[in-house]
């Protein structure tokens, strides 16, 4: 590493307490409803007084997972309740930051409670840099994982802590981000050129199935797939059939090559269903077959309108008669998939 | 109010699955999501701001992920489900138009504190928005 000295700086760091941050509302039921109207959430519990009064906690509590909900700013940033630490928890952040690591993704949130939390109840929250690893590259750039811990507490009422009632733990938060470089992506490079024109047209991010490396040899096929025939190359001197497309015979060394349209009929010769990784747009699991031609070759092809669990119970057996089916991708990219026939 | 499961520790076993919940992702619920959780950061709620950040759309933030991940277990396991902790790893954003799917099953239990470890995921059409584990005290 280049540059050493700030890194031991940040690292001196871990280990480092900030002070409180406040909420700006006690636990009241209104943000406690509206949370759950936008969640789905139907739990009695956090909503329905005449329920929640026969359970344990007697009255109704906050949903667990609105923790954190409590203590954040709200609209102006950084804008806390008085009795807030001036002090940034975040800091840490941004000295990575200034080190040409601008971008921030979140990577892990680990919640825990130690108990629910009731209406009425006054929060706030300590945080503690927990750790900061290696630099590491990922496929978003290269960085550190970032490691804060938030400690959640209820604060005692005046009045109860004069009679010597202490604060109480009431959760954590395990906070883990990714602080990197971005990994160099061209498509920015074009959007800032059109002075931000590009970005308001983007798109979803779909996901499109990976394209062939389409060659001379090979392109015979992949037209053949848009044309919806099936081509296997030929050899124009010992007239065998081979397949993947080579450039020269496999059988007699001829470059005389041209190809023959395939019945696209056959039988499954093996197949294999592919669990993991899962790997979209792809079917999971992704069942694969080996198709043996009519005509005697044999094509590694995506397989359709095959239950997986049908080829991995028996159900479809090795030498089901198959017939090719092309089907179009992304509107760009037609593949001959298989699918089982009646003999 | 719609009935309600109430599941008993008893009747839990371990592999059992949970029924899958599917959530249509809009504007509505990104947005409202991240003011019901005091989470204004513009990209959730800003179309041009997560355009400036290089997103398609406003995208989902992780308070309303979790909450998400608690409906999901909630509705399993019903309102005398304790949770102790809700762990969550982060993956390809929610965009508007989409949709999540949750899958998940009982991968631990704990018969001495009654308590079931729910292993989940979150799908979309770009692959995992979420996977984790919720542990869950049962009655």
């Amino acid at each position: 590493m280049a540059n050493n000295e700030w890194l031991s700086e940040v690292r001196s760091m871990v280990g480092r307490e900030y002070g409180r941050i406040y909420a700006w509302d006690e636990v009241n039921p209104a943000m406690v409803r509206q949370w759950c109207e936008v969640m789905g959430v139907e739990n009695p519990l956090y909503t329905d007084p005449e329920y929640a009064v026969q359970t344990e906690f007697e009255g109704m509590v906050a949903p667990p997972a609105m923790l954190q909900a409590w203590c954040l700013e709200g609209l102006h940033m950084n804008n806390y309740p008085p009795g807030s630490t001036d002090e940034n928890p975040y800091g840490v952040l941004k000295l990575i930051e200034a080190q040409g690591y601008p971008a921030v993704v979140a990577v892990n949130s680990e919640l825990s409670f130690d108990r629910y939390v009731k209406m009425g109840e006054r929060l706030y929250y300590t945080t503690r840099f927990a750790d900061m690893g290696e630099e590491k590259t990922t496929g978003l750039g290269a960085g550190f994982f970032v490691t804060l811990i938030q400690t959640f507490y209820s604060e005692a009422p005046d009045k109860e802590r004069l009679k010597g009632k202490e604060d109480e733990k009431v959760g954590e938060l395990l906070f883990r981000v990714f602080k990197f470089k971005p990994a160099q992506r061209p498509k920015s490079e074009a959007k800032k050129d059109d002075q931000g024109q590009e970005e308001k047209k983007a798109e979803k991010p779909a996901i499109k199935r990976p394209k062939p490396g389409i060659s001379d040899d090979t392109r015979f096929f992949w037209d053949g797939c848009e044309a919806g025939e099936l081509r296997v190359q030929h050899c124009k001197c010992c007239d065998k059939l081979q397949h993947p497309p080579a450039p020269v015979c496999v059988h007699c060394q001829s470059f005389e090559l041209d190809y023959k349209v395939a019945s696209g009929k056959g039988e499954l010769y093996s197949f294999v269903v592919m669990h993991y990784p899962v790997v979209p747009p792809f079917e999971h699991p992704n069942p694969i077959g080996l198709i043996q031609l009519d005509e005697g070759v044999r094509m590694p092809v995506g397989l359709t309108g095959v239950d997986p669990e049908a080829l991995q119970n028996g159900e479809v057996k090795i030498g089901q008669r198959m017939q090719v089916e092309f089907q179009t991708f992304d509107d760009e990219l037609t593949l001959p998939l298989f699918r089982p026939v009646d003999a | 109010m719609t009935a309600m499961n109430t599941k008993q520790f008893n009747d839990v076993s371990l592999g059992e699955t949970l029924p899958e919940l599917n959530i249509p992702i809009t504007v509505a619920l990104i947005t409202g999501g991240a003011i019901a959780t005091r989470d204004y950061f513009p990209g959730h709620h800003d179309k041009d701001a997560a355009n400036e950040l290089g997103s398609p759309h406003v995208f989902m933030n992780i308070l309303t992920t979790n909450g998400l991940v608690e409906r999901f277990v909630g509705q399993w396991c019903g309102p005398t489900g304790r949770l102790q902790n809700l762990k969550i790893k982060l993956g390809v954003p929610n965009y508007p138009g989409d949709h999540m799917t949750f899958t998940g099953e009982v991968t631990e239990l704990d018969a001495e504190t009654r308590t079931a470890v729910v292993s989940l995921k979150g799908k979309n059409s770009m692959g995992n928005h979420v996977t984790g584990s919720v542990a869950v005290v049962l009655p």
